[in-house]
């Protein structure tokens, strides 16, 4: 008998891995990156000489700028004036672009006359409606929150408005058969079934803001962070100009943050959702 | 009876088109205070639009005929539809003024007591539709119309909801119009069955003691024959 020795046969290669489509997992603090990057040439730039300090003043002159408009009061002050219109604006905006977005919602003779002038409103630019605004409204501070206001119904409108409209159908009809009166419908369904828009809508609205009082603060202006920052610009003072940028982008952050940790709370019931 | 007077469920002569469809054709029924009556068909042969029709749901859609249904009518839907916002609780009360300790009751009832503070996406297919029940029953209705209300839910859990809702019809005694293709469930808990064909009710069985070959009936009549029955 012949023993047949089965010479070993190579298994093919089976092709174990897949190739990998989907983005890695996500990094560690990945959103600071690009920032400290940005930081780190801008420090890199300025120490080397690179960057003339009249153009761009570097990192640690506007910290320490920071802190002497802090020591003065001058910051907080103008902060202040700021916050404050903002605040104004997104008081008055919000329950006002809400309330539009409810009846445009809800009739349709309150959408065919609302949904046009706002989509309008919505095609022209902020600066556009400065000379408008100031001719009828003077440049004090009732101008201010206007431009702000206005900014700011637009986004809550459209996203509250487009949250009603996606409310399911089958809730309405469950509403009815147990006899919902009206203002009760508007309360337990419509409200709650909108608020996501409403509060995408909110995060828009106070990026907005900020965005329009900066238009607003940039003219004629005696308070507030644009106006420390026009004044700024006449002297060549870059290290305030910095100051103010930064304010603008960290309070812009920090009021999505905000929106957004209040959107945690409210939709709680759509988190279990997610696991 | 004058105790029935407004009590009592009757259609006559109901029609109801969706464009060049005639979907119900001249539809008499009558359905007694307490009576349980199950309504099966085919896809397509009208059993939603029946029962739409009593709910009061169908304004927009084409037709004639007398419907005269209860002042309280509560209806279970397929899915239970319940406002995800909403907890529990909130849920099966919607609407009522001041209903919330009825509200818990009925959900002790539907043996949900202890998940009044419930979100309705942490709970189970079957403990969903027991809400909705709660939510009907709460109402104390006079006539309760069920669409499919089991037809999304395992073999297991409609088993045992078949149980809870004989238990609660028995205990509340509203009219129930259960609208089912499940044959087997039709027979398991309705005092008499009809068949809708073509708008038309095609046939009309009475259940009770040695009602035998009532399957193999009710099955011919919606066009099973042999393996099938």
């Amino acid at each position: 008998m012949t023993l047949v020795t089965a010479r070993p046969v190579a298994p093919a290669r089976v092709r174990s891995r897949r190739r990998r489509l989907r983005p890695r997992r996500p990094i560690r603090f990945g959103f600071l990156v690009g920032p400290a990057l940005l930081l780190a040439f801008w420090a890199g730039g300025s120490a080397s000489g690179l960057l003339d300090p009249r153009f761009l003043s570097p990192p640690w002159t506007v910290v320490t700028t920071a802190g002497e408009l802090v020591a003065s009061g001058r910051l907080q002050e103008h902060l202040l004036a700021s916050v404050q219109r903002v605040g104004l604006g997104l008081a008055i905006g919000v329950p006002l672009g809400t309330l539009l977005a409810l009846v445009s919602g809800l009739s349709r003779w309150g959408e065919a006359v609302i949904d046009g002038p706002i989509q309008i409103k919505r095609a022209i630019p902020a600066l556009a409606m400065m000379p408008l605004l100031i001719l009828w409204l003077g440049i004090g501070e009732v101008m201010k929150v206007t431009v702000i206001t206005l900014g700011v119904l637009v986004p809550i409108y459209i996203h509250t408005h487009n949250g009603l409209r996606g409310i399911d159908s089958r809730y309405v009809e469950l509403a009815e058969t147990v006899d919902l009166r009206r203002g009760t419908f508007v309360r337990k369904v419509i409200l709650p079934g909108a608020q996501p828009g409403f509060l995408l809508g909110m995060r828009f609205a106070v990026m907005t803001a900020w965005l329009y009082l900066v238009v607003a603060e940039l003219i004629n202006s005696t308070t507030g962070i644009g106006y420390m920052m026009d004044l700024a610009r006449t002297y060549g003072q870059t290290d305030v100009i910095l100051v103010g940028i930064v304010l603008y982008g960290l309070l812009g952050l920090f009021s999505d943050a905000a929106v957004r940790l209040v959107e945690r709370r409210a939709l709680s019931w759509r988190r279990t959702l997610a696991g | 009876m004058a105790t029935d007077v407004g009590r009592l469920t009757r259609v006559q002569g109901l029609t109801r088109r969706y464009g060049e469809r005639l979907i119900l054709d001249h539809l008499d029924l009558e359905i007694a205070p307490g009576e349980f009556v199950a309504l099966l068909g085919r896809s397509g042969s009208g059993k939603s639009t029946l029962l739409r029709a009593l709910a009061g749901l169908d304004d927009d859609v084409a037709g004639d005929g007398l419907v005269e249904v209860p002042a309280q009518v509560s209806v279970v839907f397929q899915d239970a539809r319940l406002l995800p916002w909403q907890r529990v609780l909130d849920n099966v009360v919607l609407g009522l003024d001041g209903g919330e300790r009825r509200g818990r009751e009925s959900l002790a009832e539907v043996g949900l007591g202890g998940r009044e503070r419930a979100w309705p996406s942490e709970l189970s297919g079957g403990e969903q539709q027991r809400v909705a029940l709660a939510r009907s029953l709460v109402r104390e209705p006079r006539l309760l119309l069920a669409d499919e209300p089991f037809g999304a839910l395992d073999a297991l859990t409609r088993i045992k909801m078949h149980g809870l809702l004989r238990r609660l019809v028995e205990r509340h005694r509203p009219a129930v119009l259960l609208v089912t293709h499940d044959v087997d469930e039709a027979i398991a808990l309705a005092d008499r069955v009809l068949v809708l064909d073509s708008g038309r009710i095609a046939a009309e069985r009475r259940l009770g003691p040695g009602s035998t070959d009532i399957r193999t009936d009710l099955l011919l009549a919606l066009g099973v024959t042999g393996e099938g029955a």
